[in-house]
């Protein structure tokens, strides 16, 4: 692996670094990297940087290789890592803001993670609910897994767990307005 | 017509980097009053000293203005420099320009308007100043030392070896401490009770040490060289004076109780000796769990004891005594990490056990005979996880700050596991290796030739699955979840103060950190001394620190002591409040709001419309009163007045700092 | 005792079993949830991944329609996602960000009202009573583990729940039909429910240790409160089944559907029915053996 010259780092990625930290309230020098966070991540088995990683890579300052990782991506937000920290650094929440910054600037490790999101807001956006068939379909179309769970239809069919026709809420128009105020709001920070 | 020098110091660049002290010293030399105003690069040195001195001498200054750091610092050498000149030290004002002025302001221009008006503020106090003189107070040369570990313990020798009479007071029936609890001290591995037993045999026997055990604090009153102790004797139910230790009531005891000594791991009687080396060698009952205390049935103790030592009527006791000093060593606690660490199990596994119990388990003397066997099933753990950190450097679930002993004694344990259990493997969770010792670097790397594996990282989570202990960690320097199936887990667990400890010091007068240390008078050049003149202190009341430190320490305070008893008199402080009795109307109100309870409400003879008559008027104990000023600023009528800080003194500074 | 209820898009879908046995429930115990008129998804993983706001405002607009129809009731939330993304949205709106919150969803919200999960509904103390009351068919001799996840407990300073690694709210729940509750260390651990679509592989080696610490501790059924967790735990046991060569045979309940059992109501009525892995014959058995004798 190269080199990594922390010296040569420029202040505009420092100043990053501690929007990305502040916007979650999180103090990026608390954390001492005693690994409490990764040792009892779900998914940890799976990331190609752990958790605390993740962090460690921020304090020096290399934000490109955190948002690169597919750690944030692979995090299920399940806040064991959060709720164990000797200094409360919210490492879950931190993992997010890093993952958001990387979805804005077109980086996605998993390709497929950033398709799930996409095709589940889209249903949100059209019918204000979730439809779990609308998003299969497109999910598996995009993904190229066509057939992903289709081994569970018949009896999801019957125990009348699919909708075919998806759920819809009266007001849709204010719905669809506030995802688009998020989606401005978003994009001015 | 007042004749005042005023010196304004450097202190280096301390104060003249942000204040310009030659315009200070300008200024201060036009202040009415003032005959003499000169700048010194550092006032409190020899030749500043010198200087003073000659300018005292060469114009004729009758009072003295210091401009300088806090009078904290050095009030006391500038008023003792001023015993060899022909001004009485008390006429000597301080104007902290740096604490206050230069270490806090960036601004130089208004930095130094600041420093002169504090400069024109003493200048006006000084000229309202009055000699005082100090007198004496005789020195009760007695020592009372708080706790009997083995902080207590060396302290209490080291002043009764000097020939000084000590009391040495413990709450537990017997003295000893946490040390005597431990199997063996890193990083010698001599054998703790070999080491601490001699010498709580010693303190015992000692002619010039009396204990009292089972006793506790219950107030003081007083001051330096005089306190006034109330020692409360809680009820034993035996008679130590007839008890030979016989250990029969023990022995015959039917009521099995939960042996903390040995950390719950065993049981004891309800009658019994705090562990077999005991001293006093007596027994006590615990009123507790005692059936003939609780339901009046059984009395067996009673009447097997054939010195007829038993008396269930025993009641508490309290003695008052006369001290000259106080040593407070009242020691730590383990916390409780049941309560914090839920992802350890909380406690619901047996297996998973404090050092403090690995210590007992590992004990010659302790329930398993120095066999290290799972109290969960007896059996001999093969691999064993020590983890360390628990509750210490973990500010979210206990404590902020690292317990300093628990790196060493989990190299220690690491060793003895591989020691005494052939094909055994030993995993060490840690953070930091933390060794700062005389050869404890060196235990550590002897600990991991042992074959001890340590693992950087802390652990997440234990829980027993399929009969092991199974403790999920990330080895942080390859980056890899880790996880280990351990037949034993032993948690090396924070120090905090021991229970009670900020309670029985506040009773002396010392108080504590916001985690319940002891405070000491100054961290670095006043380490076992307190706020408090007369009151020492050592030990891990004052923090964290291994047997070494505590030893040292304990030492220190003992000379402290020496220092103190070795005097038989003290100057008192001239500083103190008076009463102008003609104007008090003896309302009381000085009475209730004096924190040292000096002053008292007096009946007076008087004079009113040509009769004579009693009037009830305030009087000032002069070697009680601390000089706070409490009763002065409480006085409704104003009658009460702090020397050195009177009414008239504060308004003229007030008055001086708003004239142009 | 009424509340304001927001079912969340799971209880219309995967969750029916879920809606059918809380609705037999609430009906035993008279207990009603009204349901939050227009309400619309909380957006769950897939909003606050995307932004905070996003993720903050779909949730606000849910509690400002409760506080508009009925200010001041707790709303109940079933589905632990849902609660999760409610308590968030709670905090938010009574925080700084509470003029930021009104103008993306368009409407005032104060964050006034209190989230509610099933557990803490059914905690309270009238509702325990008369879920103790309503029992008809004690399960007493079932051996089961409850299953809390992450979301109900985590991170506690959003959730409040005191002891987020071995919370008790559904066990003393469960005790009330007669069933014994084990005592396990994968209460809490996560299922991996939220990556059920793009990464559904990563899931398996989180339910085999939920599984076989499940069933190392003797349990015969896992019980859960949340339609997310329900899918992935009871639709790919099977699957993991496959992967690891194991057989475990641990029928996943809702914890409303072992009360409705335990109140009387009929397999197919409650829902147990229709599960994945076969759930029916467990209580069959139980309820079957207790009438012979």
């Amino acid at each position: 692996m190269a080199e990594k010259n922390l010296s040569s780092l420029s202040a505009a990625n420092a100043v990053r670094i501690e929007a990305l930290a502040d916007s979650i309230g999180a103090k990026l020098h608390e954390c001492y990297q005693c690994g409490k966070c990764t040792a009892g991540c779900p998914m940890a088995g799976s990331m190609d940087l752990m958790p605390r990683q993740v962090i460690r890579h921020l304090q020096l300052g290399l934000l490109d290789e955190a948002l690169h990782s597919r750690a944030p991506w692979i995090c299920a937000t399940c806040y064991t890592c959060s709720a164990r920290c000797p200094h409360d650094v919210p490492i879950s929440e931190l993992m997010e803001a890093v993952r958001q910054q990387a979805e804005r600037a077109g980086i996605r490790p998993i390709r497929r993670s950033h398709l799930f999101t996409k095709y589940f807001l889209l249903p949100l956006k059209w019918f204000g609910k979730n439809h779990e068939l609308t998003l299969t379909m497109f999910y598996n179309l995009a993904s190229g897994r066509v057939l992903q769970h289709f081994s569970y239809l018949p009896a999801m069919l019957k125990g009348s767990k699919l909708k075919i026709f998806p759920a819809r809420v009266k007001n849709r128009e204010a719905v669809r307005r506030l995802m688009e105020n998020c989606e401005r709001e978003a994009e001015r920070i | 017509m007042a004749r005042t020098g005023v010196i304004i110091c450097h202190c280096g660049s301390n104060i003249a980097s942000v204040v310009d002290v030659e315009r200070v010293a300008l200024a201060a030399g036009q202040m009415p009053g003032v005959t003499y105003a000169a700048t010194n690069k550092y006032t409190c040195s020899i030749s500043g000293q010198d200087m003073i001195k000659q300018a005292i001498a060469e114009h004729e200054l009758d009072r003295l203005v210091i401009a300088s750091c806090t009078p904290r610092m050095h009030e006391t050498t500038f008023r003792k420099m001023l015993t060899k000149t022909s001004i009485n030290p008390y006429m000597l004002e301080i104007a902290n320009i740096r604490e206050q002025c230069s270490w806090v302001h960036t601004d130089k221009e208004k930095a130094t308007e600041k420093a002169i008006d504090l400069v024109h503020m003493a200048v006006a106090k000084v000229l309202k100043d009055q000699p005082l003189f100090t007198s004496s107070i005789p020195v009760h040369k007695k020592c009372l030392v708080v706790g009997g570990g083995i902080a207590g313990i060396q302290a209490a020798l080291d002043v009764a070896e000097a020939g000084y009479e000590v009391t040495l007071v413990e709450r537990e029936p017997s003295i000893g401490g946490k040390m005597v609890m431990l199997d063996k001290t890193f990083p010698t591995l001599d054998c703790s009770a070999c080491i601490s037993t001699p010498k709580m045999a010693e303190a015992g026997a000692h002619p010039n040490i009396r204990l009292m055990t089972s006793c506790e604090i219950s107030a003081v009153t007083g001051y330096i060289g005089n306190f006034q102790v109330t020692i409360r004797q809680k009820p034993r139910y035996v008679n130590h004076d007839t008890c030979t230790g016989c250990g029969l009531c023990e022995e015959k005891c039917p009521t099995k109780v939960t042996n903390l000594f040995d950390q719950s791991l065993s049981k004891r009687k309800a009658i019994y000796k705090l562990f077999p080396q005991a001293v006093p060698a007596k027994p006590v009952i615990d009123s507790e769990h005692c059936t003939m205390l609780k339901s009046g049935k059984c009395g067996l103790c009673s009447k097997l004891c054939p010195l007829g030592c038993i008396n269930f009527e025993d009641q508490e006791d309290f003695i008052t005594e006369t001290f000259g000093a106080i040593v407070l060593a009242t020691g730590y606690d383990l916390i409780d990490w049941a309560k914090a660490y839920p992802e350890y199990g909380g406690g619901k596994y047996a297996n998973v056990i404090s050092g403090l119990q690995f210590e007992r388990l590992v004990n010659a003397s302790g329930p398993t005979e120095g066999h290290i066997q799972r109290p969960g099933d007896g059996a001999e753990p093969k691999t064993v996880v020590i983890v360390k950190c628990v509750g210490s450097r973990d500010p979210a679930k206990a404590k902020a700050y690292c317990s300093r002993a628990c790196c060493m004694y989990a190299a220690k344990h690491a060793h003895q596991i591989l020691e005494k259990i052939e094909g055994s493997k030993v995993y060490v969770f840690y953070i930091d290796v933390r060794t700062p010792g005389k050869g404890y670097e060196e235990f550590y790397d002897k600990t991991r030739a042992d074959g001890a594996v340590y693992i950087r990282g802390r652990v997440s989570k234990i829980y027993e699955e399929g009969g092991k202990l199974i403790c999920k960690g990330e080895d942080t320097l390859i980056g890899k979840q880790v996880a280990v199936e351990a037949d034993m887990v032993v948690l090396e667990t924070a120090m905090e103060p021991a229970h009670g400890s900020t309670e029985t010091a506040a009773t002396a007068g010392v108080s504590a950190d916001k985690d319940g240390w002891l405070t000491e008078a100054h961290p670095k050049l006043r380490p076992v001394e307190t706020q408090t003149a007369g009151v020492y202190l050592c030990g891990t009341a004052q923090g964290p620190k291994d047997i070494p430190d505590t030893v040292a320490q304990a030492s220190a305070a003992a000379a402290k002591v020496l220092g103190l008893l070795a005097k038989d008199e003290l100057e008192t402080s001239p500083m103190i409040s008076v009463v102008d009795a003609p104007k008090c109307s003896g309302c009381g109100f000085c009475e209730q709001v004096c924190p040292v309870k000096a002053i008292s409400m007096v009946d007076v003879p008087s004079m009113y419309n040509g009769k004579r008559v009693t009037r009830t008027v305030a009087q000032v104990n002069s070697g009680l009163c601390s000089g706070c000023g409490a009763c002065s600023a409480a006085c409704r009528t104003g009658c009460i007045d702090l020397l050195g800080f009177t009414n008239k003194q504060i308004l003229e500074e007030v008055d001086a700092l708003w004239q142009e | 005792m009424k509340y304001s209820y927001f079912p969340g898009c799971g209880m219309e879908a995967t969750g029916i079993e879920y809606a059918k046995s809380l609705a037999f429930v609430n009906r035993a115990i008279g207990v009603e949830f009204i349901e939050i008129d227009d309400w619309n998804c909380c957006g769950a993983t897939a909003g606050h991944s995307t932004s905070h706001e996003l993720g903050m405002a779909l949730p606000a607009r849910n509690l400002a329609l409760s506080e508009q129809q009925r200010p001041g009731m707790p709303i109940v939330v079933p589905c632990a996602s849902c609660y999760s993304r409610m308590k968030y949205a709670l905090q938010a709106a009574q925080g700084s960000e509470n003029e930021k919150l009104s103008r993306l969803i368009g409407m005032p919200v104060s964050g006034a009202a209190e989230i509610v999960s099933i557990m803490e509904a059914y905690s309270d103390p009238v509702a325990a009573e008369a879920i103790k009351a309503a029992i008809k068919k004690p399960l007493d001799g079932l051996k089961v583990a409850c299953y809390y996840g992450c979301l109900y407990t985590r991170p506690p300073k959003v959730t409040g729940m005191e002891n987020c690694e071995d919370p008790q709210a559904m066990d003393e729940l469960v005790r009330l039909t007669g069933a014994a509750c084990v005592d396990w260390a994968f209460k809490t651990e996560c299922c991996g429910a939220g990556h059920h679509v793009d990464l559904p592989a990563e899931s398996k080696p989180l339910l085999y240790k939920i599984y076989k610490n499940a069933r190392a501790n003797g349990a015969q059924a896992i019980i859960t409160a949340c339609p997310m967790c329900m899918m992935n735990l009871d639709m790919r046991q099977g699957a993991v089944n496959m992967a690891y060569g194991e057989d475990f045979d641990l029928p996943v309940y809702f914890l409303t559907e072992l009360l409705a059992v335990a109140m009387g109501a009929g397999f197919g009525e409650c829902g147990v029915a229709t599960h994945f892995h076969p759930a029916k014959k467990l209580l069959q058995n139980l309820i079957n053996n207790k009438e012979v004798v």
